[in-house]
Order: C-alpha cells, then structure tokens, then sequence
C-alpha cells in the first residue's frame, strides 16, 4: 500500500485524524454529561416519587431504550432545519446538533437503567433514612452517591451507545470534513469509497478507545471499592 | 439544582465551540456524492480558502436530496448534477440562478466475468439491452441522485423499463455511489457509475469498466446560489464569492488540475 | 378526642405515648390495642415469642409505621434507631458517622465523628469501608450514628441476633453505657439470658397484644400471665394466632 494505513496516520500525529479523534470524543462527552445529568434526574424523581401516570412513564422510558438512531437524527433535522420549528437557532450540520441528536438518544437509556438502580437501593436505605431523619435533598444526593459505581456503569453505557452511533450524526452532522466529521461517519465515508483497509483501521482505533475508556473506568471502580466500598 | 444542571449543559455546548463565531465566513454547500467521493473537494476547496478566506463545509448527498436540502434553506449553494431537476428548483423559486461549472461521463462498469458480453462497446443503449436479454444483475442507485436519473434516462432511452417491471435482476440499494460500486463488486453486477468516482474507489477488485465514451453518457454538474427570499438565513456574499470563483478562470483551473494517475477526473466548462 | 395527650401537659419524664394503638396490614392484626407510656430510666426490653409484634411496636413508636387506629406520641427529633440488620452506607466508617450527624442537622466535624466512634470502639476503623466491617463492627458503627443524634431514646430491635458472644457483650457493654448516660434504651430480643442483663423494666407481647409490664425482677422472678409463664419455661416459641 502506498498510502499510509490508519494506524500510521495516527502514530505520526496525523493532524486530521486526531481532529476526527477529538471531535468524536468531545461531541460524546458532551452528550454523555447532558443526558447524564437529565437522565440521572429523571431516574431519580421516578424512582421515589409516586403519581398518577408514573408505571405507563416508566414502560415508556423503557421502551425507549431501543429508539432508532435513524429515527432521533430524522426528527432532530427537521426540529432543527431552517424549514423547522428551530430553524432560526442555525444548529443543522454542527456539532451542537449532533450532541442533542446523541443526547436524545441516551437520555432513555440513563434514565430508566438509573431509575431501577436507584429504586433497588432506596429499598434497601428507606427504613434507615427514615429512622435517621434524612431530608429530601440529602436523601437524593446520599443515594446517587452510594448508587455512583453501577451509576458510572449506566453513563459508560450510554457513552458507549452515543460513540458507536452513525446513522442520526450523519443526518443531524452532515459529516463535513473538518467539522462534523466523526470517527463512525468517517467510516462509513471511506467503506463507501472503497477504501475498506483505512475504514477497518478507523473501525479498529474506535474499539481501542472504548476499550480504554472502559478499562480505566474500570479501575477506578476497582480502586474505589476497595478504598470506599 | 435545576440552574446547576442548565450551567453543565451550557458548558457541555461549549466545549466544542461558539457555533456562531464558527459560522462566520463559512458557507454550506449540499453537493454530490460523486464530487466528494472523488476527491474533488479535498483539492479545490483549500485553493479556495487561501483567495476568499471562506470555509466551505460540504453535505454530500444523492442530487435529489442536495437540492431538497436547498430548498429546506439548509444549505447556501447546491453544486449537483441533474440539469432538468436544476432547472425545475430556479423555475420554483428556491434558486436565484444556475451556472455550468464542469463535466465529466458516466461509465458503464461490470464484472470482469461479464456475463451481459458487453465490454468494449461505444454504445450504452445497446450494453443496456444485452444486459436486460442475459438477466445479468445490475445494481441501481435507487437514491434520486443525478446518476440515478441518468440511468433512468438511459433505459427509457433504450425503450426498457426494468425498474417498474421489478425484474429481479436488477437491484435498487438506495444507497451513494461507492455503496453501488461495493455492492456491485459483491453481487458481480453491473452498475452506472460517473468516472470520477470510478477513478477514485479503491475497492475494484471484481470490477471493470466495460462501456464508455457514447455521447448519451454526458454528465454536466451545475451550481445554484439558493434564494435568500425564500430563506433569508442565506450567506448570500460568501455564496455568491464560492460561485464566482468556480466559475472563474482560476477555479476552473483548479478543476482541471484535479488529476488521478495523471487522468483528469472532471472538465471545466463554464459558460 | 379528648383524651389527646401532649408534651406541654404530660410529666416531664415521659418520652411517649401510645393510646389504643393500633395496627393491621391487610386482614391481619399485627397489634391491638396497645397503650403504655415510656419514661425516662432504665432500659426497657420488649420480649415475646416469634411473630408477637415486638418490631412492630418499636417501628409505631418510633413513627416509622402509622397505627390503624390509636395515637402514638412521640419527640421523633430526639429518637435514633438500630435494626437487626443496620444498612451500611456505601462509604467510609467515619463518612457514615458524618452522614447520621448532617441528617440530625448537627455539625459534622472531625472532633465529633471521633468522639462518636471513640464511645464504640471503632476509632481504628475510621477510614475503612463500612461494608467490609464484620456483623458486629457493623452494628456497633449503627450504634455510633444511632448515639451521635444524642437520642433522649434508643430504638433497638434485636440489634444481636445474628452476633456471636464476644460481639454480642461489646454490643450490650455500649447500650449500658448509654443508658448510664441518661439515653432511654427501647429493646427488643428475644434471648432471655440478655433480658436478664439489661432489662430493668420488661414489656411482654404476646399474639400483638400487651400482655405484661413488669419491672425485670419480679417479672422474671414471678411472671403473672399464663403466657409469660410458659415462655420463660421455654415452651412459647411461636407467637399463637390472635383472635379477633
């Protein structure tokens, strides 16, 4: 081969690919962090509130899960296309839109995930904080802190789905190169190129930094239990 | 709590940039799989950047769904490739005016085994008939693209309707160019394809171009300012700039200049 | 409603007050009709076979169930509770100690957490994870955050059955030593040799009912009712089915 493979690209700093690398990354966290904190807050008020409507909320969340990327990215473009109710904010082919598209579309999964491991301790803590008094707020704080390792869990999850995704960034991202070009909308240009050795490289990068990503949350949780239990 | 978490998602949006500091002196152009595909951005559109100071970001997509992005007021320009859907978005109003910029042929391209036994002929028509009488397959782009109506055109042309017959040779993948020819390559199939693509993809293998250089194989690409009166939003200088300088000598030079293995992929001819 | 009783016009040494109470889950009575009222002393210790309503009673008094009927008085500022089995927060021996002080509005500062964990013996554990205690380290750091609210009264229910000996006197030693500091101790067991030990005043429950109220010697000495009797001779094991 001629041309350089991925992984030299990437060895030598290749400016445009780390660029993609950074995009992705960012993008992701980005969306992570929204849903992260909406998600969790929406978990947490339907796992120790009762209302009307509450059991028809959580089968919703729960079906909601299995959204269709291609769907999120459908009704966020015309959400946000200048023909749209959002046209005016000027977001369609940015990075922004590809964050709410992501964000959309983990929110389901880290709301009804959380939901049920917050639900499962609160079980267990009720008669305790009960008997010691525990006010609203610290209730809420001390179990989102003491749910934090499968918490942590449920937002690499969701990192996870949102990293992995192409079909709603591609439509919500355009994949213009140099700015909303990602790791996945990469690859799938350059399979449609034909240029399936660098699509496969690309592929092979992405998992590798899942796979850190992974690994390190990992040993922090490993630290964390033994030093914290 | 709640202004807490509105801070996070401000600082969330943030962390990849003002969208409206990025937007200045930047224009989106809805364009074609085949310009991007081929490479032609990648050479013309830093030339491009060192004159103007502009940042072009291209949406590659089928022509049908380019000009439809035009006429959502998402794009600034559209640069496609189907004169009579061209000449329809001006006539509606969505496009202030169209100007040729460039062409380059379609091919006809198959697999090396060539069951249709059509490889070296001039006439595309003819090609076309042989492939409907040996029920070879052929892959179609299904995806209202230029080259999607080019090949429709081309059957009618030929007095064949394959397409509404659902024959069961031939495949519709709604999907770009390179998928085609990927899919082509697999399936040992036929496929239209512009040469530019064809120039450019890596992955031939099973693949040969079998038919070209028959006048009907024509392909013109034109490019649309999209009407600020109907979407006000419209970067109207910085679009009009790109237009302007495609359509000059030096970027019809870029065009030219635009060579794979020494074979030029597309030929300037603006007017 | 004229019986309505409160602390302005109660003794200054009664802590709470059940009248009538009640409770039922479902069509099952779990107590009837209890009314006592506890004041400050010794420690009192509700005893009664399996199934007689003794966790019951301590959750109606300390408010963390409602009667079905009756009234229940209580200061629930100035309660703390031990269960059988304490919930360990997910965090350090001391984060926990801070935790029980924070809750009770208290200052939550390193001379009181160790002051809290110094009276159970568990200063050594301070940074260790509280899950990873032994059962008896861990209820002992439940007495800690139960103590640290300075409780006027100490909920326990059968804080030692699942603890071996040893635990079990370090567990009894820390509940008298409270109760030597002024903290009413409400407990229940039903090992009758730690009733023996700790009790002062005994409540017998027997089939969700009030069946006896003794001081601990005459209690264990000469028990009055037929089902005190038969329990203290080791033949009540099992509470009987309550007749409604």
């Amino acid at each position: 081969m001629d041309e350089p493979s991925a992984f030299q690209l990437i060895l030598s700093g290749d400016p445009q690919l780390l660029a993609i690398v950074r995009l992705s990354l960012s993008v992701t966290l980005a969306a992570t962090l929204v849903a992260g904190v909406l998600g969790l807050g929406l978990g947490a008020c339907l796992a120790l509130t009762r209302f009307p409507g509450r059991q028809g909320l959580v089968i919703a969340l729960n079906a909601l899960m299995g959204l269709p990327p291609v769907v999120v990215g459908l009704l966020v473009f015309l959400a946000l296309s200048r023909s749209g109710p959002l046209g005016f904010l000027g977001l369609l082919f940015t990075p922004q839109a590809m964050i709410i598209a992501q964000t959309i579309l983990i929110t389901p999964i880290i709301a009804a995930l959380s939901r049920q491991v917050i639900e499962d301790l609160w079980a267990e803590y009720k008669d305790e904080f009960t008997a010691m008094d525990v006010p609203g707020a610290m209730r809420v704080r001390a179990l989102l802190w003491d749910a934090r390792f499968s918490l942590v869990t449920i937002l690499l999850a969701g990192f996870g789905r949102a990293a992995a995704e192409v079909g709603a960034v591609m439509i919500v991202g355009g994949n213009i190169e140099g700015f909303t070009r990602m790791m996945t909308t990469s690859i799938a240009l350059e399979t449609s190129k034909g240029d399936l050795p660098l699509a496969i490289s690309l592929g092979i990068i992405l998992i590798a930094i899942m796979f850190c990503v992974n690994a390190l949350a990992w040993g922090v949780r490993q630290w964390s239990v033994r030093h914290a239990g | 709590m709640k202004s807490h978490a509105f801070a996070i998602m401000l600082g969330a949006l943030a962390l990849v940039g003002n969208p409206a500091a990025a937007q200045q002196q930047s224009i989106v152009v809805a364009s074609t799989t085949s310009t991007q595909d081929s490479g032609l951005f990648g050479h013309i559109l830093p030339l491009f950047k060192a004159v103007s100071g502009i940042d072009v970001k291209v949406i590659a997509q089928g022509t049908g769904q380019a000009l439809d992005t035009g006429r959502r007021g998402d794009a600034d320009v559209v640069f496609v490739h189907a004169k009579p859907q061209e000449e329809k978005f001006v006539a509606d109003g969505y496009g202030v005016k169209r100007f040729n910029v460039m062409y380059n042929d379609f091919v006809l391209i198959g697999p090396k085994s060539d069951p249709a036994k059509v490889r070296g002929g001039k006439d595309i028509l003819a090609a076309l008939k042989a492939v409907q009488a040996a029920a070879a397959p052929f892959v179609s782009r299904g995806d209202k693209s230029g080259t999607h109506s080019a090949e429709l055109a081309l059957w009618k042309a030929a007095a064949l309707d394959p397409a509404s017959a659902k024959a069961p040779w031939y495949r519709e993948i709604g999907q770009g160019m390179g998928a085609a020819l990927n899919t082509s390559g697999a399936m040992g199939a036929y496929v239209l394809s512009d040469r530019a693509t064809w120039l450019s993809f890596k992955n031939k293998d099973a693949l040969e171009l079998v038919v070209e250089g028959d006048a009907r194989l024509f392909n013109q690409y034109g490019i649309i300012l999209v009407n600020p009166a109907k979407h006000p939003s419209v970067k109207v200088a910085a679009g009009q700039a790109f237009i302007d300088w495609i359509i000059s000598k030096s970027g019809q030079a870029a065009i030219n200049g635009y060579k794979i293995n020494g074979a030029p992929l597309f030929f300037a001819n603006a007017d | 409603m004229q019986d309505r009783w409160s602390y302005k016009d109660a003794a200054p040494q009664t802590l709470l007050r059940l009248y009538n109470a009640s409770l039922r889950y479902g069509a099952v009575d779990v107590l009837q009709d209890v009314s006592l009222e506890i004041s400050a002393g010794g420690p009192v210790i509700l005893m009664g076979p399996n199934g007689s309503g003794k966790t019951s009673l301590l959750k109606l008094m300390m408010g963390l169930v409602a009667p079905s009927a009756g009234e229940v008085h209580c200061a629930r500022s100035r309660v703390s509770f031990v269960f059988q089995k304490s919930v360990m927060l997910r965090r350090s021996v001391a984060a926990n100690v801070a935790f029980a002080l924070q809750a009770a509005g208290l200052p939550a500062n390193d001379k009181e957490i160790h002051a809290a964990l110094a009276q159970v013996g568990l200063s050594y554990l301070a940074q260790r994870p509280a899950r990873r205690l032994s059962g008896g380290e861990q209820q002992r750091l439940a007495l800690a955050r139960a103590l640290s609210r300075n409780p006027a009264i100490l909920f326990l229910d059968e804080p030692t059955a699942s603890l071996d000996p040893a635990q079990t006197k370090a567990v009894e030693d820390i509940v008298m030593a409270s109760a030597a500091l002024g903290v009413k101790i409400v407990m229940s067991t039903h090992d009758i040799g730690q009733a023996r030990r700790l009790a002062s005043e005994v409540l017998f429950l027997a089939g969700g009912r009030l069946v006896e109220r003794a001081a601990a010697e005459s209690f264990f000495n000469l028990p009055e009712s037929p089902e005190a009797q038969r329990f203290l001779a080791g033949d009540l094991v099992i509470s009987p089915e309550v007749k409604s």
